[in-house]
C-alpha cells in the first residue's frame, strides 16, 4: 500500500489538486483573482515535488510501470502546464469558468502520466482517452465564439475517429499474439501481415494526435478556434506526451518490428516536414502560422526515432523541453497580444518593436529558437535529433531534413522581419503584460537561451534515460 | 608552462568586446548617447592591446622548431562518449594569433572612423553595440579549438552581420540585402555542418589538433573507415571536406555563392570595411588553411577543387570590377577576386618545406590586404560622405578638396595593384611563385587577373580624382570629414605601405617550421609590368574625361554588357529561385492547399447545402473528409507495408 503511493506520486498530486479544485467549485467558489494564483502555485508544487523521492517499480501486474526515464517525461510535462498557467493568464483570468478549465486541463494531465506509466494495451487506451476528451471541452471554451465550438465539434469527431482504428489495431494484435502485456508481446511478434496491418492501425492513432501527415487535416483548424490556453496545451503537452509514448511502444514492444517502422518514420517524417513547411509559408494567422510550424517540428521528432537507442530518446526528451520553452513563449506572446487587441494576424504585428520591445525581443527568440539557429537551444535541439538520425547513416534522409531546416527560416524570418523591420504607420499600442505573464515569459526566455548553454541539462536527460 | 603566461590574457580579447555589445545593448540608448561610440571605442582599444601582446609574446617566445600548437583555458562542455566530447577552448597557433591581430586592428579602426562617419545617427549606441557583437563573434570564430565551436562562432557571425548590413532597416534595398545575405550563407553553412557530422563521425573527435592527426596520420582507422564509406562514388572522408569546404566557400563569396556580397554593400560603408574586406569574408580562407594538412595530405583532390573555385572566381570577379560604376560595388568584386587568390594560393600549396610556399603565401596575403581593403574601403566611405553618391559619374577631381584621402587612397591602390614596394606587391608575387610552380594554369590566369586588378583599381582612382576639372564641386562647401575619419586612413595606409617588409614566413608557415622567403627578381618582372601597363591604360582612359572609355565598352559590346551584368548569375538564381523552385513546388502546393483542401469544402458544402444551409455554415462536411484522409491515409500505408513485406 505505501508503495502504491510512493510509486504513483506523480499520478496521485495530480488528483489531489483535481479534488482540491473540485471541492472549491461546489463549496463557496472563488475569484478568479485568487484562484488563478493559487492554481500556478500548486502547480508550481508539483513540478518541484517531481523530482523528489522517485522511485522505479511497477504496480498491477505490470499494468503500471515507473523508472527514472518516465519520471523525467512526467516532469517535463508539469513543467509545461506551470507555465502555460502563466503565460496565458491574461484569457485565463477573463474566463468565467476558470476552476473547470483546470479541472479538465488536469484531468487530461493525468491521463498522459498514466499513459506513460502504461504497461498494456488497455491501460494505454483508457489513458489516451481520458487525456484527449477532456482536450475537446477545453477547445470549446470561448463559449461565445462559433469557431471555438466548430474546433471542439471536429475533435472529438476525428479523435473518435481514430480511437475507433486504435481498438481495431489493438484487437487484431490481440487476435494474433494472445497477448496485451507489453512486456510479454515483444516475443510473440513474427511480423505477419496481419500484425503490420494492426501496427500501422497503432501508429495511425498516434500520428492522428502527433498530427503527422496525412492525419493532420484537424489541427489548424482546432489550433485556431481554441482559446490559446487549449491551443498551447495542445501543441505543447498533447504533442509531448505522445511522443514520448510512441518511443516508448516503439522502442520497447514493437522493437521486433524495427525494419518496418524505421522506414515508415522516415517516409512520414520527410512529408511532415515538407507540408508543415509550405504550408506555414501561407499561413496569415498567428495561431494557424504556429499550427503548421509545429506539424513541421514534429516531421523532425520522427526523424531523431529512427535511432533506436538511447540517444534518440534522449534527443527527443530534449527536443520536446526546449520546443515547450520555444513554442509557449511564441503562443504566450500571441497570448498576450491577442487578449489585449483581439489581432492575431502576421501582419498585424509590424512594427511591433517599436511599442512592444519585450515581447518583440521573446517573439523573436522563440521563433529562431524553433528555426533552429545556433545558439539558442532550439539550434542544439535539432542538432542532437539530426545526429540521433545521422547514426543510423540515412545521409539522404538527413540532407532532406536539413534543407527542411532552411525553408522554415524562411518563414520565421518573415514574422521576425514584421515585428523589427517593416514599417507600420499604426502599430499596435503597447500593450500591459501582467506580472505572471511576464514572469511565464522570462522562464521562457531563460530556458531557450540557458537549456542550449548548459550542457547539463542534456547531459541530466541523457543520464536518466541510459 | 611559464613561458605561456601571456594566454591567460587572452581571455579578455573577445570578452571585451561582448562587454561592451551587451552594455551598449541594454543600456546605450538610455544612458551613454553620443558617448556610445567613444566607450565602444575604449573597449576595443583595449582588446586591440591584449590581442598584439599576447601575439608578440607568442612569437617571441619561440624557441626553435615547430610553433607550438596550443589549446588553451580549454574546457569540456558536453561529453558524448569517453573519446567524443565538444570541448570550448582557444586555439593558439601562429594563424589564429595573426587573425586575432587583424581582427582587433581593422575593427578598432571601423571604430575609431564610425566616430565620425556615424555621428548623428539615431541608432548610434546600437551601431556600436551591433560592432562590438560582429567583433566578439570573428575574435571566438578564429580562436576555436574545434569544429563545432566554430560552427557556432560561424553562425553568430552571420547573425552579426545580418544586423550590421540591415542597419538602415527604412531602406528596402538594405533590408532585402540582408536577407539576402543571410539566406545564401544559410544554404553554404548547411553544407558546413553536414561536413562537420561527417568528418567528426569518421575522424572520432571535433577537436582540430586531434582530429588533423587521426586524418592524416598513413593507414589509421579513421581514414581506413572514412575511405571505405563511399556515396556516389566519392568516399565520406572527400564529401566531408568538400562539403566544409561549400561552407567556407559561402561566407567568403566564392563562385557560384558570391551573389550576396554586392548587395551587402547597402550596410554602412565602415561596416563593409570590416565585414566584407578584412574579417567575414575571409573566414573560409581560414577554416581551409585551419583544417589544411587534412587537405593537403588526405584528400588533395579537393584542395585541388579548392584552387580551381579560388581561380575562377579571382578572374570573374576582376571582369566584372572592370564595368561597375558603383565605387563601393567595384570594391566587392575587387574583395571576391582578392580573397579568390588565397584561395587558389591553398589550392597550389603542398604541406611542408618549400612546397608549403601557397599557404604562407595565402595567409600572408589574408594579412595585407586586411590593411589595404580595409582602407580602401574607408577612404571610399570619405568619398561617399563628401559627394552624397555612390555614382563614379558624380564623382571626378576631389584631390584638391580631399587631400588625405586622396594620397591614402592612392597608396592602398598601389598596393592592390602589385607595384612595389607596396604591401601587395611582396604577398602576391609569393603567391605567383607558388603558382607558377605547381599549376601554370592557374600561373596565367593569376597574372592576367593581376593585370585587371591594376586596370580597374586605377580606373576607380581616376574617376574619382582626377578626371573632372576640380571646380565642378564648388558646391561642396564642407570638409572632407574629421580628425576621427582620417586618423584611420593614415594609420592604415602606413600599414599598407610598410607591411610587405615583414618577414612572414618565418611566423606563418604550412607545418609550423619557420621558411625563409626569397625573392626572384627576374620572376617579378612580368607581374609588375603587367600590373604598370594595366595602370597605363587606366591613366589613358580615364585620367582626362574622354571619349575612349565608350569606344572601348561598344567595341568589346556583348562581353562589356554581360560583364556589367554581372555574367547574369543573379538572373540565373532568381530564375531557379522564382520559375523552377515556386512554380515546380510551390505552386502545385499551393494549387492543392486552394483545390484540394478548400475545394473539399465546397464541394461538402454543395452537396449539404440540399440537407441543411446550418449545416454547411459549421462546415461539418469537413470532417468527414478529414476522416477520410485519416483512413486514406492508413490505408495507403498498410498496401505499401503489406506488399513490401519481407
Amino acid at each position: 500500500m505505501n508503495d502504491l503511493f510512493i510509486l504513483m506520486k506523480a499520478e496521485m498530486a495530480v488528483t489531489a489538486i483535481i479534488f482540491l479544485l473540485l471541492f472549491i467549485k461546489v463549496g463557496k467558489g472563488m475569484k478568479n483573482e485568487a484562484l488563478l494564483p493559487l492554481i500556478q502555485t500548486l502547480l508550481l508544487v508539483n513540478f518541484i515535488a517531481g523530482f523528489f523521492f522517485n522511485k522505479p517499480g511497477h504496480l498491477f501486474g505490470d499494468m503500471y510501470h515507473t523508472e527514472q526515464g518516465t519520471v523525467l517525461l512526467k516532469n517535463i510535462l508539469s513543467l509545461a502546464v506551470y507555465l502555460i498557467s502563466l503565460v496565458c493568464a491574461g484569457w485565463l483570468k477573463r474566463t468565467p469558468h476558470l476552476a473547470e478549465f483546470f479541472l479538465l486541463m488536469l484531468s487530461a494531465l493525468l491521463g498522459m502520466f498514466l499513459m506513460i506509466s502504461s504497461g498494456n494495451l488497455l491501460i494505454f487506451y483508457l489513458a489516451l482517452e481520458l487525456s484527449s476528451i477532456p482536450v475537446a471541452a477545453m477547445a470549446n471554451f470561448d463559449l461565445d465564439k462559433k469557431r471555438s465550438s466548430e474546433g471542439a465539434m471536429k475533435m472529438i469527431l476525428s479523435s473518435a475517429f481514430s480511437s475507433g482504428i486504435l481498438l481495431f489495431g489493438i484487437s487484431l494484435i490481440y487476435g494474433t499474439t494472445g497477448t496485451i502485456n507489453f512486456a510479454s508481446l515483444p516475443a510473440q511478434l513474427d511480423g505477419s501481415a496481419l500484425q503490420v496491418l494492426a501496427f500501422i492501425f497503432l501508429f495511425a492513432a498516434f500520428a492522428f494526435k502527433l498530427s503527422v501527415v496525412p492525419f493532420h487535416l484537424w489541427t489548424a483548424d482546432v489550433y485556431e478556434g481554441s482559446p490559446i490556453a487549449t491551443t498551447s496545451f495542445l501543441s505543447v503537452v498533447s504533442k509531448g506526451a505522445i511522443a514520448f509514448v510512441l518511443l516508448i511502444v516503439l522502442y520497447h514492444v514493437f522493437r521486433p518490428m524495427y525494419e518496418t517502422w524505421i522506414i515508415l518514420l522516415m517516409g512520414l517524417s520527410i512529408i511532415t516536414m515538407v507540408v508543415g513547411n509550405l504550408f506555414a509559408m501561407r499561413q496569415q494567422n498567428i495561431k494557424r502560422f504556429l499550427a503548421y510550424s509545429s506539424i513541421a517540428q514534429v516531421g523532425f521528432i520522427l526523424a531523431a526515432m529512427i535511432n533506436g537507442g538511447p540517444a534518440g530518446f534522449a534527443a527527443v526528451a530534449y527536443f520536446i523541453l526546449v520546443y515547450t520553452f520555444s513554442n509557449l513563449a511564441a503562443f504566450g506572446v500571441a497570448a498576450v497580444i491577442a487578449s489585449q487587441t483581439g489581432k492575431e494576424n502576421v501582419d498585424d504585428y509590424k512594427g511591433l518593436y517599436q511599442t512592444n520591445p519585450f515581447l518583440t525581443w521573446i517573439m523573436a527568440l522563440a521563433l529562431f529558437s524553433l528555426a533552429g539557429i545556433p545558439p539558442t537551444a532550439g539550434f542544439f535541439g535539432k542538432l542532437f535529433l539530426l545526429t540521433a538520425a545521422g547514426e543510423e547513416a540515412a545521409y539522404w534522409f538527413i540532407t532532406i531534413a536539413a534543407l527542411n531546416m532552411i525553408i522554415s527560416l524562411y518563414y520565421y524570418l518573415r514574422v521576425v522581419r514584421a515585428m523589427f523591420i517593416d514599417k507600420n504607420e499604426n502599430p499596435l499600442p503597447p500593450v500591459k503584460t501582467g506580472p505572471a505573464e511576464k514572469l511565464g515569459l522570462i522562464i521562457c526566455g531563460a530556458g531557450i537561451v540557458l537549456a542550449g548553454m548548459l550542457s547539463w541539462v542534456y547531459d541530466y536527460i541523457y543520464q536518466m534515460i541510459k | 608552462m611559464d613561458i605561456y603566461g601571456y594566454i591567460k590574457y587572452l581571455l579578455f580579447i573577445p570578452l571585451l568586446p561582448l562587454a561592451a555589445f551587451v552594455l551598449l545593448g541594454l543600456f546605450g540608448k538610455k544612458y551613454a548617447g553620443k558617448y556610445a561610440g567613444i566607450f565602444g571605442t575604449v573597449l576595443m582599444l583595449a582588446a586591440t592591446g591584449f590581442a598584439i601582446y599576447t601575439a608578440y609574446s607568442y612569437f617571441t617566445t619561440y624557441s626553435g622548431g615547430s610553433y607550438p600548437r596550443i589549446n588553451a583555458l580549454s574546457y569540456t562542455w558536453l561529453k558524448f562518449s569517453d573519446t567524443l566530447s565538444i570541448d570550448m577552448g582557444f586555439m593558439v597557433d601562429p594563424i589564429s594569433m595573426m587573425m586575432i591581430v587583424v581582427v582587433t586592428l581593422v575593427s578598432l579602426m571601423v571604430h575609431i572612423y564610425s566616430l565620425g562617419y556615424m555621428k548623428g545617427e539615431e541608432r548610434f549606441a546600437t551601431y556600436y553595440a551591433y560592432l562590438g557583437l560582429f567583433t566578439f563573434s570573428m575574435l571566438g570564430l578564429v580562436l576555436s579549438s574545434n569544429l563545432f565551436q566554430i560552427y557556432i562562432f560561424w553562425e553568430l557571425v552571420g547573425v552579426s552581420s545580418f544586423l550590421l548590413i540591415g542597419y538602415y532597416y527604412n531602406k528596402p534595398s538594405a533590408v532585402a540585402a540582408c536577407k539576402k545575405a543571410f539566406i545564401v550563407t544559410r544554404f553554404a553553412d548547411l553544407g558546413f555542418l553536414i561536413g562537420i557530422l561527417i568528418l567528426s563521425y569518421t575522424g572520432g573527435t571535433l577537436d582540430f589538433n586531434t582530429l588533423i592527426v587521426n586524418l592524416t596520420t598513413d593507414g589509421s582507422a579513421s581514414i581506413s573507415s572514412g575511405v571505405a564509406h563511399t556515396f556516389l562514388g566519392a568516399s565520406a572522408l572527400t564529401w566531408g571536406a568538400a562539403l566544409v569546404f561549400i561552407g567556407g566557400a559561402g561566407k567568403s563569396a566564392m563562385f557560384p555563392l558570391h551573389i550576396w556580397l554586392p548587395d551587402a554593400m547597402e550596410g554602412p560603408t565602415p561596416v563593409s570595411a570590416l565585414i566584407h574586406a578584412a574579417t567575414m569574408v575571409v573566414a573560409g580562407v581560414y577554416l581551409v588553411a585551419r583544417m589544411f594538412p587534412i587537405f593537403a595530405i588526405t584528400v588533395p583532390a579537393v584542395l585541388e577543387m579548392i584552387g580551381w573555385v579560388g581561380a575562377i572566381s579571382a578572374i570573374f570577379a576582376a571582369v566584372i570590377a572592370c564595368t561597375q560604376t558603383d565605387i563601393k560595388r567595384v570594391l566587392a568584386y575587387s574583395t571576391m577576386s582578392q580573397i579568390g587568390f588565397m584561395l587558389f594560393a591553398l589550392g597550389v600549396s603542398g604541406y611542408g618545406g618549400e612546397a608549403g610556399l601557397g599557404y604562407t603565401a595565402s595567409m600572408f596575403h589574408l594579412f595585407t590586404h586586411a590593411l589595404f581593403k580595409a582602407l580602401l574601403f574607408l577612404g571610399a566611405g570619405a568619398v561617399i560622405h563628401y559627394v552624397h553618391s555612390n555614382e563614379m559619374k558624380d564623382m571626378g577631381g576631389l584631390r584638391k578638396f580631399m587631400p588625405i584621402t586622396h594620397i591614402t587612397f592612392l597608396v592602398a591602390c598601389l598596393a592592390i595593384a602589385g607595384v612595389p614596394p607596396f604591401a601587395g606587391f611582396f604577398s602576391k608575387e609569393e603567391i605567383l611563385l607558388a603558382a607558377h610552380h605547381h599549376n601554370p594554369a592557374i600561373y596565367w590566369i593569376a597574372i592576367i587577373t593581376s593585370g585587371l586588378t591594376a586596370f580597374y583599381m586605377f580606373r576607380l582612382y581616376f574617376s574619382i580624382f582626377w578626371s573632372k576639372p576640380h571646380h565642378s564641386h564648388h558646391t561642396h562647401s564642407h570638409r572632407e570629414g574629421g580628425f576621427a575619419m582620417m586618423l584611420p586612413l593614415i594609420l592604415l595606409a602606413f600599414g599598407a605601405a610598410a607591411a610587405g617588409f615583414i618577414p612572414f614566413g618565418k611566423f606563418v608557415s604550412s607545418n609550423g617550421q619557420p621558411l625563409a622567403s626569397h625573392f626572384d627578381l627576374q620572376f617579378s618582372i612580368l607581374p609588375v609590368g603587367i600590373g604598370l601597363a594595366g595602370i597605363a591604360l587606366a591613366a589613358l582612359f580615364y585620367f582626362r574625361q574622354n571619349s575612349r572609355p565608350d569606344k572601348a565598352s561598344a567595341a568589346f559590346g556583348t562581353l562589356y554588357k554581360s560583364a556589367y551584368h554581372k555574367f547574369y548569375i543573379d538572373e540565373l538564381y532568381l530564375f531557379i529561385t522564382k520559375k523552377v523552385l515556386f512554380n515546380l513546388v510551390g505552386k502545385p502546393a499551393a494549387w492543392f492547399d486552394r483545390n484540394i483542401v478548400d475545394g473539399m469544402i465546397n464541394l461538402t458544402g454543395n452537396a449539404t447545402q440540399k440537407v441543411s444551409a446550418g449545416i454547411r455554415k459549421m462546415q461539418s462536411g469537413k470532417v468527414q473528409q478529414y476522416a477520410m484522409y485519416f483512413l486514406g491515409g492508413v490505408i495507403l500505408l498498410a498496401i505499401i507495408f503489406i506488399y513490401t513485406r519481407k
